[in-house]
């Protein structure tokens, strides 16, 4: 029993458990809709994809012990960005789109490298961000610009078939091909370890010779790039571009990569675990739309109230978790 | 005989910090296959040069040669990669992390960019076999004690085939057995050649398992020993930096009578911070507290005062059983703490004389019975005149006055309170004089009065001068008590001091 109040794969388990349960839950209750398909699991990736790229930055970030509050102004700026060069400059999109990540790239770096070289807190630091990007989509255009170019519809319709006639969107693949290299990057390059190392004792990474200034800028430049790879994956989702688009995005992504199981205290957590964070809170906006009768406001009261339940966890199993004498030989 | 080539050799190091000169002229050698020991008071400078060594905090003067080529490090990294491995007094290791991360972090195994997990493990568990340490090392480090964490971090250093091995501090969290593993482990890597810098406060130790010792007081040298033709009375002499004989003899003076006993404590103690002691003070009795810094003399105060939680034993005050679990609490059963770091932990700089010296009373009273100010300016008044603080003016903001100014502030501010247990801790330290003999007629007033009084101080004299009793402490534990009379010299002390014999 404390081996498995030990491990640290426990939350992500138990985030998984949820997800089963909710899904189970969701599939006897709307049996005659349908809810018990292979579809609804491929939606909540298509729904959600843009959400779970922006959570996997926000991973890195949280994983170091840091924050990142920009992620939303960064994701709505950067559909800002993408439907101003694609529908009122005529840019061809194969421009655009590594343009966009460039910026969301530069803007991380630039947090990264306040954080870092002046030592501000990144709340302050990434908060300034979040004003700034926000004001630089009304500086665009006051107005949304909704995007009828001929490659971004096609880009946003194309449907990656799957066995058993489910598919899943562009944006879906992505994020999961993504999520797939943030695994392998955190588990298996020096590169990951370093994140951890930080996020466990950053004092220490730095006596153990770990380059502390290079992986905490490098972590936040990939917040920034999630931010704009999630804004484009928004932006075919959605297919316009609106001053106002993903506002407080970054909480979502904050709230899944907490029910994932990672601590925000830095040091511990996985990008699997994140996954099972968006697709909860995507399971739960798909059982009140299924309702039918609840308000929207309900997604928003759950998420909190498990975002709780979860933090609380953390706590349970961190101070379990610490008391585990282990004799020597 | 003749002497090994040094394989690392200091010459003329100083460094300057703003306002202290933390290392002037300092000059350090270590031997092939040799552990030498660094000594000094804390704020000798052991720190800084070990600082300097590792690349932590970059030079202002002297060079540094490794196996005779001189070498300079402005980072960590560059150290380690020059083969100087240290371990620290904390450990400084990641928790979150595997051992066997940790033992290698920096050094995985890769192929095409992938860590191999498996060699790693494999690695990691034959580095730790290497010094007899067999554990799991896939389990988080921070599932280990710390006893083990710090073997670990040995095994760390060791892994990045050092040439030289620091170890700063690292048995002030070992408990015995866990350091004669860890001096087992220094003597094996001595025979492999490994040259060690041992740092530490406990003498016993040094003597233990040390070959050599350098000396270090102020920031400057005293001079490097073999370990046998120093015995530890003379080493004591030489970190403090007074010749017994120039120790002023205490002339005999009048002490008041003691009372009754009015705060006892039994068994009380704190793991890492101080050994359990049973120490009572009587009513109108100055009990002073000698020892060297680190040795634990602020921390039992500590305990006293309810600031850090005591992890075993009891404390009785007036013969009744109390529980200070909180400043708060022992401020209720009337004891008094003054911080030995008057800036950090006491005064407020950004207060007026007036507000600092209320502060406390008014923390008494609690926030909702705010004190008169008619009845508040005449306290105030009262002790700015009988401690003779100048500028006598209560509006002056207290940041401004002069050391011993703004001690005296400190002290009126517990004074207001009437404790009936004063702790004072370092209450002369860098003040002037004048002050200073102030301060300690102070004292003698206060006891006589009938106040009891806990009184720590660096000085001997100081401590002899105004205490009844004496408690001795080294190496964490209170060794002796001594009753104060004409026979106490201070000569006395500082043998129990060294020998760490109670008489």
């Amino acid at each position: 029993m404390s081996a498995l109040l030990r491990d640290k794969r426990l939350p992500v388990l138990v985030t998984a458990i949820l997800f089963i349960a909710m899904f189970a839950g969701g599939a006897s209750r709307y049996q005659n809709q349908n809810f018990l398909s292979v579809q609804v699991i491929a939606n909540l990736f298509i729904d959600n994809g843009y959400l779970l790229v922006a959570a996997i930055g926000a991973t890195f970030v949280i994983l170091t012990g840091g924050i990142d509050l920009s992620v939303g102004s960064i994701v709505g700026f950067t559909t800002m960005l993408t439907a101003w060069l694609v529908q009122q400059q005529h840019w061809p999109v194969l421009v655009v789109i590594p343009l966009v990540l460039a910026v969301g790239c530069l803007g991380g770096y630039l947090m990264g490298y306040v954080i870092h070289y002046f030592e501000i807190q990144p709340f302050i630091v990434t908060l300034a961000g979040l004003f700034l990007f926000r004001g630089l989509c009304l500086v665009i255009s006051k107005e949304s610009i909704s995007i009828d170019d001929r490659t971004i519809s096609k880009l946003a319709l194309y449907q990656v078939q799957l066995p058993g006639g489910t598919f899943l969107s562009l944006g879906a693949v992505t994020s999961l091909v993504f999520l797939a290299a943030a695994a392998f990057v955190l588990h298996y390059t020096t590169f990951g370890r370093r994140v951890y190392a930080i996020g466990g004792n950053e004092q220490s990474a730095l006596l153990m010779g770990v380059p502390v200034a290079r992986t905490k800028v490098a972590v936040y430049t990939i917040s920034g790039f999630c931010s704009a790879l999630a804004g484009l994956l928004f932006t075919l989702y959605i297919q316009s571009g609106d001053p106002l688009h993903a506002v407080g995005l970054e909480l979502d992504a904050i709230a899944a990569v907490v029910i994932g199981g990672t601590l925000l205290t830095g040091g511990a957590g996985y990008v699997v675990g994140t996954m099972l964070g968006v697709l909860v809170i995507g399971l739960i906006k798909t059982i009140i739309s299924y309702e039918g009768t609840l308000s929207s406001w309900w997604i928003k009261v759950l998420t909190g109230a498990l975002l709780l339940a979860f933090i609380l966890l953390q706590r349970v199993i961190g101070s379990r978790g610490r008391a585990a004498p282990l004799p020597a030989r | 005989m003749a002497e090994p080539q040094p394989v690392l050799e200091m010459t003329g190091i100083s460094k300057q910090f703003p306002g202290v000169r933390a290392l002037s002229g300092v000059d350090f050698r270590l031997l092939p296959g040799e552990i030498h020991a660094l000594l000094g008071e804390n704020g000798a400078g052991k720190s800084t040069l070990v600082k300097v060594l590792t690349g932590v905090y970059e030079l202002d003067e002297g060079r540094i040669s490794l196996n005779g080529a001189p070498v300079r490090f402005s980072s960590p990294l560059q150290s380690q990669q020059s083969g100087i491995s240290t371990v620290y007094q904390e450990v400084n290791l990641c928790p979150n992390l595997t051992v066997a991360e940790n033992i290698l972090l920096g050094r995985e195994p890769t192929r095409r960019g992938a860590i191999r997990w498996r060699e790693l493990r494999r690695r990691a568990a034959e580095l730790a076999a290497r010094i007899g340490l067999e554990l799991d090392v896939s389990a988080p480090l921070g599932a280990y004690p710390l006893a083990i964490q710090q073997l670990v971090a040995i095994v760390r250093a060791v892994g990045i085939d050092a040439k030289v091995l620091i170890l700063d501090e690292p048995t002030s969290s070992l408990d015995r057995d866990e350091v004669e593993r860890l001096f087992g482990v220094m003597r094996r890597l001595k025979a492999e050649g490994v040259a060690i810098l041992f740092v530490s406060h406990f003498l016993d130790q040094i003597y233990e398992v040390c070959d050599r010792m350098t000396i270090l007081r102020n920031g400057q040298l005293v001079g490097e020993y073999p370990v046998t033709e120093l015995d530890q009375v003379a080493l004591v002499q030489k970190m403090i930096g007074r010749e017994l004989g120039e120790l002023e003899a205490l002339t005999g003076h009048i002490r008041p009578a003691v009372g009754d006993p009015l705060v006892e404590t039994r068994g009380l103690g704190r793991k890492g911070a101080i050994e359990p002691f049973d120490l009572s003070i009587h009513r109108g009795e100055v009990v002073g507290l000698a020892g060297l810094l680190g040795s634990g003399r602020t921390e039992s105060a500590r305990l006293l005062f309810g600031a850090d939680g005591a992890d075993s034993g009891e404390v009785r005050i007036e013969e009744r059983k109390v529980s200070l679990d909180s400043p708060v609490a022992a401020i209720a059963h009337g004891i008094a703490f003054c911080s030995e770091n008057r800036k950090t932990e006491g005064l407020v700089p950004d207060l007026t004389v007036r507000e600092n010296i209320i502060l406390a009373l008014q923390a008494a009273r609690g926030w909702t019975r705010p004190i008169p100010a008619a009845q508040r300016d005449e306290l105030v008044a009262k002790y700015i005149t009988a401690l003779d603080v100048r500028p006598a003016n209560p509006e002056a903001k207290v940041g401004t006055l002069s050391g011993g100014n703004q001690q005296k502030v400190l002290l009126a501010r517990w004074l207001i309170t009437q404790p009936k247990l004063l702790i004072l801790d370092e209450p002369t330290r860098g003040i002037d004089v004048g002050a200073k003999a102030e301060i300690q007629k102070l004292v003698v007033s206060l006891s006589e009065e009938g106040m009891s009084l806990l009184f720590i101080s660096a000085e001997l004299e100081e401590v002899l001068r105004l205490s009844h009793t004496i408690g001795v402490l080294r190496d964490r534990r209170l060794v002796a008590q001594i009753a104060n009379g004409p026979d106490v010299t201070a000569d006395r002390i500082l043998e129990t001091i060294a020998s760490g014999a109670g008489t």
